[in-house]
């Protein structure tokens, strides 16, 4: 019996040991994460966090550029040739400002609201992709930071997160007035998220794929998705100058009625970090409506396999990047364009549009989708 | 140590850590944001476990959804550290013993267990990934699935109703 105990007990003993060189063993392959992986990661981390904040800064002086344009006046024309250092001055002025912490707010969450709104803005760009792979030195390296299956929800993940930015800096303020528009903001995102949800998954039907990656290839092979899902688009659109709060949308800072809005306390940097936050928020819009709606790093007209033979892989994905910006620089223009032409909503109007108008239209828009698809893989059934 | 069991431990301390915050801290608001933190810290721990899915909707539905509500009507009705009623001591002293008891016999329960000695397979088990996971739910598992569709619409009409009435 004593034996019989004993056996058992080694033999269980053994199986854990066993377990555990296995779980051992699986660790060690799929975490064999090398110096090299990780410096990679980082240079390009480092580097898309760079070209988001050029681009922002830039976006300040192209807006500003725009407004003259559209208003018929010159726009900054006296820091350099054209205006061409207003962003730095701009920059600059913010910086010396006094920084300005007032007595009643609760201090550290007055500090952590516009770090979490411009956190929050620069996530998505992990999962965009910029390029297709480069090769440098016989080491491929993929032009996206993570490709995960789970992309799309990535986005949306994020996006749910960045009402905290607004929210939190609205109630630390300690200000009524703050506090409204921060409860404004959040609303009206939370609302326009679920539109951009709905027009998101009829887009899904079709291309079968959360991974950005995938969306873009399947994309440069056949048609872009903008022919699909031309309504579809048309609802994430609106919804993306929602989220943004961009006029005609810019309700949580309604100069008119709410004073500065959710910043109205703020000054210094401080304040830099949400206007800023905004700007890096259009930039990575614009990229995600490019790569889900309008081929992504895909090139127009132009068949990438071929190209890339006859130029090198390198310069394939660097033209695809410059392709990518292209599309991401059009959008940025829009954005500017949308916000000089249009008035902006009443809160009532805004409501409405989001809950009555585009909720039931994306819904319209994913059972034809499905529909469709059903149809397509299965033949008619009558 | 390798690196899994590095972020395995952070995870931990950071989950049980903004755990205890969040009934320990005064403000209310400052308890919304170390639960926020907690549900990072689960979601990193589904990440660690192969199952992303999961992650990511831990993080939608609650971190993005259901706290901005709580955070919503804390910040309406302006609860703070001074207005946060202060319970009297034989109430918390009691609360304690409730809570403790409940500990000791989930201790008790899990201690003599089957799961206990199953070692988790990190990284392993495909069943979390989203392909895998869809097939389950909408070959295997159709009517349940619908069932509990059908129920969360009825919530919504609910909320709906409950909402209208003036």
């Amino acid at each position: 019996m004593e034996t019989t105990l004993q056996g058992l007990s080694s033999r269980v003993k053994s199986k854990k040991e066993n377990n555990f060189q296995k779980f051992e063993y699986i660790n060690m392959i799929y975490l064999a994460i090398d110096l090299a992986f990780i410096l990679e990661k980082l240079v390009l981390i480092a580097v898309i966090i760079v070209i988001s904040l050029l681009v922002a800064l830039y976006s300040t002086y192209g807006e500003r550029k725009v407004a003259g344009y559209i208003q018929d006046r010159l726009g900054p024309n006296r820091a350099g040739p054209g205006g061409i250092f207003q962003p730095f001055a701009d920059g600059i002025k913010l910086f010396m400002k006094e920084d300005v912490i007032p007595n009643s707010s609760n201090k550290f969450l007055f500090i952590l609201g516009p770090a979490i709104a411009m956190t929050m803005a620069m996530l998505t760009s992990a999962v965009i992709p910029w390029g297709n792979e480069i090769t440098i030195g016989g080491r491929t390296i993929s032009l996206q930071i993570a490709d995960i299956n789970i992309g799309i929800l990535y986005v949306f993940g994020v996006v749910s997160m960045g009402v905290y930015g607004i929210m939190i800096g609205g109630w630390a303020s300690n200000n009524k007035f703050s506090l409204l528009a921060a409860l404004r903001g959040a609303s009206q995102m939370i609302s326009y998220e679920l539109a951009m949800g709905l027009s998101i998954i009829a887009l899904l039907m079709i291309t079968g794929s959360l991974s950005l990656k995938t969306i873009v290839e399947q994309q440069s092979a056949g048609w872009w998705n903008i022919l699909y899902q031309p309504l579809g688009f048309l609802i994430f659109l609106i919804c993306a100058f929602a989220e943004c709060n961009r006029t005609p949308f810019d309700l949580p800072e309604a100069e008119s009625e709410l004073n500065q809005g959710y910043h109205q306390e703020y000054s210094s940097m401080k304040l830099g970090f949400y206007l800023f936050a905004e700007y890096v928020n259009m930039f990575i819009s614009s990229a995600l409506m490019s790569t889900l709606y309008f081929g992504g790093y895909d090139i127009p007209f132009v068949n990438d396999a071929n190209l890339g033979q006859s130029i090198g892989h390198n310069w394939l994905a660097v033209l695809q990047a410059v392709s990518l910006f292209a599309k991401v620089g059009f959008f940025l223009f829009f954005f500017m364009w949308v916000r000089w032409t249009i008035p902006r909503f009443r809160y009532d109007q805004l409501m409405k549009l989001g809950w009555k108008s585009l909720i039931p239209l994306a819904l319209i828009n994913m059972v034809i989708t499905g529909l469709i698809v059903l149809i397509k893989e299965n033949g008619w059934p009558f | 140590m390798n690196i899994t069991h590095i972020l395995f431990w952070i995870l931990t301390l950071m989950a049980l850590g903004s755990a205890l915050m969040v009934i320990t801290s005064k403000n209310p608001v400052y308890s919304v944001l170390f639960l926020i933190a907690t549900f990072f810290a689960i979601s990193g721990h589904y990440i660690l476990l192969n199952a992303q899915f999961l992650a990511i909707v831990n993080l939608i539905v609650y971190a993005g959804a259901i706290m901005v509500l709580f955070l919503f009507v804390i910040m309406l009705m302006n609860l703070n550290a001074e207005t946060e009623p202060q319970k009297n001591k034989w109430l918390k002293f009691a609360g304690t013993i409730a809570g403790g008891c409940l500990l000791l016999i989930m201790v008790a329960a899990i201690k003599d267990a089957d799961a206990k000695s199953t070692i988790v397979l990190m990284k392993q088990g495909e069943t979390g990934l989203i392909h895998n996971l869809g097939n389950v739910l909408f070959k295997d598992y159709v009517v349940p699935f619908e069932i509990s569709s059908v129920l969360f619409l009825s919530a919504m009409v609910g909320a709906v109703v409950l909402g209208k009435k003036e």
